[in-house]
């Protein structure tokens, strides 16, 4: 215990739980969690930042606060205990949407709501939190938001483009990616790229490609 | 460690703490976030009936602006209930009191749709003379007319709510001052399917309603969404390809809304010089389009 408590804030240990997530335990492509808001909420870059945002803020908090209470909760009810603490910021979450950036809570609609039921959030809280300190659980929410966003942004990168020809970012707004002259050349965007089922095919991709790229996740 | 974790006293103790602190704790963000979410609710509202009038002015809007510029279009607030009565009239020196609940404004038809004329539809499922009358009884059922005036022309912006596919769609519909032109429409929805029913809500489907009429002469025929790829009257649009039921829903809610709206002007001398003056010349110029068309409504 002593030890443990002498660790620097970013040891070897800590930084690897931020960067463990983005490839080898990818919460979406290796353990293919939260799937569903992954493939519904990719249409823009600009939903997929907010949600991704949203996700991160929720694993985060809702990491440091079941791991902070960790040792007084029973343990009958240990998992409605986290399912009241994540609805709870999930709420939150909701609640600023609404107040602050309403066009883009107006089009991640439900999802939102949804991250109650990620299984990213509630396989963290119970597989993570439960055993370890606040910081540690802290980086480890953030590590899996950011694994989280970070195949949202490439995913929602591939869609945008190809599905309307435009890059929607918070603030800077709608970047046109492909010049009108192209689409008077006879060029048309792609309508399935505007679908959730085209998600599917890219998360598949991703997931093809970071495996040849990974040996340790092939299979024997 | 001091407590027994597992014991039913503490377990109870532990749950009706964390339930009472997290109550109390959603209660403050709700409330002191509450006035900027209303404030966008508000101003989507305002957003939607600008650009439902049709004119290039208030085309793409801001939701941050409608609020200003609300009050520069929109001169007259009216409601009126299902027989045709007005219950609340307010010119546009008189602000919008939230509390008001009778200022077209502040009516919220989604609202009314599922809780009142939903069940009512359902209740008289092929009974049209049935829910007629229950409507004309129900006091809680209300139709706002906003009076918006432009360069000197008056337009009149209309709502409607009903059911799509899946889910609520509602939507506002400008009339020219004959009363009978569309000029603009503004369609939107809850959770229609994405990409197919959800394009109600884009220009391209919005467009075409302009310049198409919800009567002829002497009757009250609606718009009506086919699919696409037919050949048009003037009382019809072309329909989405996938959205077939997204359509369903925009004419039952279009046709039950807009009858009312048109019964209205009708009966009322104030509107219905109006209408009547511009009809004539509409019935010269289109009096065999109408045959045709109420052949197709026959069918």
């Amino acid at each position: 215990m002593s030890e443990e408590k002498k660790e620097s804030l970013f040891s070897k240990e800590n930084k690897k739980l931020l960067t463990v997530y983005l490839n080898k335990t990818n919460p979406v492509t290796v353990q293919v969690l939260g799937i569903c808001s992954a493939l519904a909420v990719t249409v823009q870059m600009n939903n997929a930042l907010v949600m991704a945002i949203a996700l991160l803020a929720v694993t985060a908090l809702g990491n440091v606060v079941i791991s902070a209470m960790r040792n007084y909760i029973p343990n009958r009810i240990r998992i409605i205990v986290q399912l009241v603490v994540a609805a709870f910021l999930v709420i939150c979450v909701d609640q600023i949407l609404k107040a602050y950036v309403y066009d883009v809570s107006k089009q991640l609609s439900v999802f939102v709501g949804l991250i109650i039921t990620n299984c990213i959030v509630m396989g963290r809280l119970e597989a993570f939190a439960l055993a370890n300190k606040p910081w540690p659980s802290f980086l480890d929410g953030v590590g899996n938001g950011l694994g989280y966003g970070f195949v949202l942004f490439v995913v929602a990168f591939i869609k945008e483009v190809l599905g309307s020809g435009t890059l929607t970012f918070p603030v800077i707004g709608k970047l046109t990616i492909i010049p009108h002259s192209v689409f008077e050349a006879g060029y048309l965007n792609n309508g399935l790229m505007l679908l959730p089922p085209s998600s599917l095919i890219i998360v598949a991709i991703f997931i093809w490609i970071q495996r040849t790229k990974t040996p340790e996740l092939i299979e024997k | 460690m001091a407590f027994d974790r597992d014991s039913n006293l503490y377990t109870m103790v532990f749950s009706t703490v964390m339930v009472v602190i997290v109550g109390g704790m959603l209660a403050f963000v709700s409330l002191s976030l509450n006035p900027a979410q209303k404030a966008n609710i508000a101003n989507e509202k305002m957003q939607n009936i600008l650009q439902a009038i049709g004119i290039p002015e208030t085309d793409g809007v801001l939701r941050d602006n409608s609020g200003k510029i609300f009050n520069d279009f929109v001169k007259r607030r009216i409601t009126i209930n299902y027989k045709g009565e007005i219950l609340s009239d307010k010119k546009v020196e008189e602000a919008i009191d939230p509390k008001d609940e009778l200022d077209a404004f502040n009516i919220d038809l989604r609202k009314e749709y599922s809780k009142i004329i939903k069940p009512l539809i359902n209740k008289f499922k092929g009974d049209a003379d049935g829910f007629k009358k229950a409507l004309n009884e129900s006091s809680e059922i209300h139709f706002p007319i906003f009076v918006c005036e432009n360069k000197g022309k008056t337009y009149y912006v209309l709502s409607a709510s009903g059911k799509g596919l899946w889910d609520d769609i509602w939507g506002y519909v400008g009339l020219n001052a004959d009363l009978t032109t569309i000029n603009g429409v503004v369609f939107d929805h809850k959770g229609e399917t994405p990409g197919l029913g959800s394009k109600i809500t884009e220009k391209k489907f919005q467009s075409e309603f302009v310049g198409k009429k919800i009567a002829d002469a002497t009757q009250f025929m609606s718009v009506q969404v086919l699919k696409p790829g037919k050949e048009l009257t003037e009382y019809q649009v072309d329909g989405i390809s996938g959205a077939t039921f997204t359509g369903v829903g925009v004419n039952e809610m279009l046709k039950r809304n807009l009858e009312v709206y048109y019964n209205f002007f009708k009966s009322n001398p104030e509107f219905s010089v109006n209408q009547v003056k511009e009809e004539a010349i509409i019935a010269t110029t289109a009096n065999d389009s109408t045959s045709l068309s109420k052949n197709d409504s026959i069918k």
